[in-house]
């Protein structure tokens, strides 16, 4: 009796190893799974937070039968970060032009294959070949814009035409900045009058004082909910990225936007193929599907921002295919600068935002 | 047989707690150079500067600040539930924990828009004619942010001690002549006191570390150690002064655990609901 009880606590004892070993081998095998198992082409998509017309992406499965996974970030670095050290495994990503350049030239990125993508040929001649990407190897643009001063006419009674007006006491707590490195120095160095691709380290710390002395006027650092709080009439002045600047001012028509004298940032934001992709088929696919005209207009219409379609263009209501601060003509563009890969000095711009939001 | 169904837990332990450690204490003592990853205190002399103590202080400012106003609203409010018949004593019992089944971050996206300039708080204290309040994106935001969402874990261990307390013993006490307030100081305080300190801890704890609070309702001005450790992480990809700030963090948080048990004496039976 006894032995038999050993006997069956031993054979209890091997079940249960079994057991616990299974459990493992299940749970290793689903970690290394569920990377890659699916039973529908499917292709991974990472964008901005709020960039497209979503139900696109519908359209696009019942079109081409490819599943599209969409993930979303908020600055170009939270995207860079997630991409370089391993995460997501995405097909197509959104990046913006310095931060192509710097993916580029970091090795990142597949070639884009331009004969997979027949619907490249609407788009504006003066927006291929550009400094981020000289051959179009790597990138489709899929929207362009410019950085400016979003403000409420009810609130704000002086002119806005300068960058100055940031750091004006009058508008202490009434003022949104963003909460994106590049473009909160940057705004600093143009309204020191620098280039906003400085290298100059004395330049950037002098930026960096800057934005420090305007903290206390400062609201809030923001992204996404600028354009909300501007509507709701939180605040009187936010910077903003061009498209939002659309949306508020359709939402609210006390809303004006201007780009400043000093300058602004001109900008692209395109589609990649970062290296590694699984599906390389499907995102060349993926990249045509959102330059096709009808699709474009539909982004176009559902988020504000401009785009780089010529075609499109044409089919957009003459109110917004004039509209200076949608499409500045050249002379609105004068002092605009794209901004440009940085290198080593990176490494200065980050100091400096640390330094400025732990002030 | 024992050792046996320990297995699983310890493999997704040394897994999942103890290799990322080592590799986050890895990571603070090394930096990155051109032949590779080299030792070097540089990420923890960096975080000695005067603009990062700056932002430690702050981060135990607000911690212990929200702490102590908990540790206020909590205490009495465990003690009403105990004094409670008990079908309120559960229905009160629910409404601190119904709000726990949403999404934290929801709560705190709709205090958002509750303390907006023109959100609800606001409209109805201008209908009740009473002075607005203008607390959005500052300080007071952050710590309005941090109480609400800690204040349970301060109520329930407190309450769970108090609850446990015989009552023959408050009873004797004021049989041999203690006044209430006595009974209170003598006999219920030192006796609540296991629950006290997990509270405390369990507040201090995430109220040190958060950056969600900090981030939506301090608008992203009121850098706390969270924020900085995840904009090291996120935005700037510095691996190293990141896992620093980290490892600085797990130092103060054992510190602190080391002082509350000394507090906590021999009774340290607390079972956190």
């Amino acid at each position: 009796m006894k032995r038999f009880l050993i006997k069956e606590r031993v054979t209890s004892m091997i079940k249960k190893r079994k057991i616990v070993l299974m459990l493992l081998v299940l749970l290793l095998g689903s970690l290394s799974l569920s990377a890659c198992k699916t039973d529908k082409p499917t292709i991974y998509v990472y964008n901005w937070g709020d960039y497209i017309d979503e139900t696109i992406l519908d359209d696009f499965e019942e079109e081409t039968g490819i599943k599209v996974v969409y993930d979303t970030f908020a600055t170009n670095e939270d995207m860079y970060v997630k991409i370089k050290s391993g995460g997501g495994s995405y097909d197509v990503i959104f990046p913006s032009d310095y931060m192509l350049t710097r993916m580029r030239e970091e090795g990142m990125l597949e070639k884009v294959d331009l004969t997979k993508i027949p619907n490249a040929q609407h788009l504006e001649e003066r927006f291929l070949g550009l400094d981020y990407d000289p051959d179009n190897q790597y990138s489709i643009p899929f929207k362009w814009g410019t950085v400016g001063i979003l403000y409420n006419t009810a609130m704000v009674d002086d002119v806005v035409d300068s960058w100055d007006i940031l750091w004006n006491p009058k508008y202490a707590k009434e003022i949104l900045m963003l909460d994106s490195q590049r473009d909160s120095i940057g705004i600093a160095l143009l309204s020191l009058g620098y280039s906003i691709n400085t290298l100059d380290v004395d330049e950037l710390a002098e930026a960096g004082e800057l934005l420090k002395e305007q903290k206390p006027l400062v609201l809030a650092y923001v992204i996404d909910e600028g354009k909300d709080k501007m509507v709701a009439g939180e605040a009187a002045l936010a910077v903003i990225w061009s498209g939002e600047a659309t949306y508020g001012r359709e939402e609210n028509s006390d809303l004006e936007y201007a780009i400043p004298e000093e300058g602004t940032n001109l900008w692209f934001d395109v589609m990649a193929i970062p290296q590694g992709a699984k599906n390389k088929e499907g995102a060349h696919k993926f990249i045509d599907f959102m330059t096709r005209p009808d699709i474009t207009l539909r982004n176009a219409e559902y988020t504000g921002y401009a785009i780089p379609n010529k075609t499109t263009r044409a089919m957009l209501p003459k109110e917004i295919n004039e509209d200076r601060s949608i499409y500045p003509e050249e002379e609105d563009l004068e002092n605009a600068e794209i901004f440009v890969n940085l290198g080593q000095t990176l490494k200065d711009y980050d100091r400096i935002w640390t330094e400025v939001k732990a002030h | 047989m024992r050792r046996q169904s320990m297995m699983p837990y310890l493999a997704w332990m040394l897994l999942f707690i103890i290799v990322p450690l080592l590799l986050v204490v890895y990571y603070a003592f090394t930096i990155p150079s051109e032949t590779g990853n080299v030792w070097s205190l540089e990420n923890f002399t960096r975080f000695f500067e005067p603009i990062y103590l700056k932002v430690l202080w702050r981060s135990v400012y607000l911690a212990v600040l929200s702490t102590m106003i908990c540790l206020l609203l909590g205490y009495p409010a465990a003690m009403i539930m105990v004094g409670n018949a008990f079908t309120r004593k559960s229905a009160l019992m629910l409404l601190f924990v119904v709000p726990m089944w949403m999404n934290f971050l929801l709560r705190t996206y709709a205090w958002l828009t509750l303390l907006e300039r023109n959100g609800f708080i606001n409209v109805l204290l201008s209908a009740l004619r009473l002075p607005r309040l203008n607390i959005l994106y500052t300080n007071s935001a952050v710590i309005l942010g941090m109480v609400y969402n800690f204040l349970p874990f301060m109520v329930l261990p407190i309450y769970s001690v108090l609850s446990k307390i015989d009552k023959d013993v408050i009873e004797a006490a004021g049989d041999l002549g203690a006044n209430s307030l006595k009974v209170f100081m003598k006999v219920v305080f030192p006796l609540s006191l296991p629950g006290v300190v997990s509270g405390i801890t369990m507040v201090f704890m995430p109220a040190l570390t958060t950056f969600v609070i900090s981030r939506l309702l301090g608008g992203g001005q009121f850098t706390l150690v969270g924020n900085l450790i995840e904009q090291q992480f996120l935005v700037v990809g510095d691996w190293g002064f990141g896992s620093a700030i980290s490892v600085i963090m797990i130092l103060l948080i054992l510190l602190s655990m080391a002082i509350m048990s000394f507090f906590e004496g021999e009774e340290s039976e607390v079972a956190p609901w």
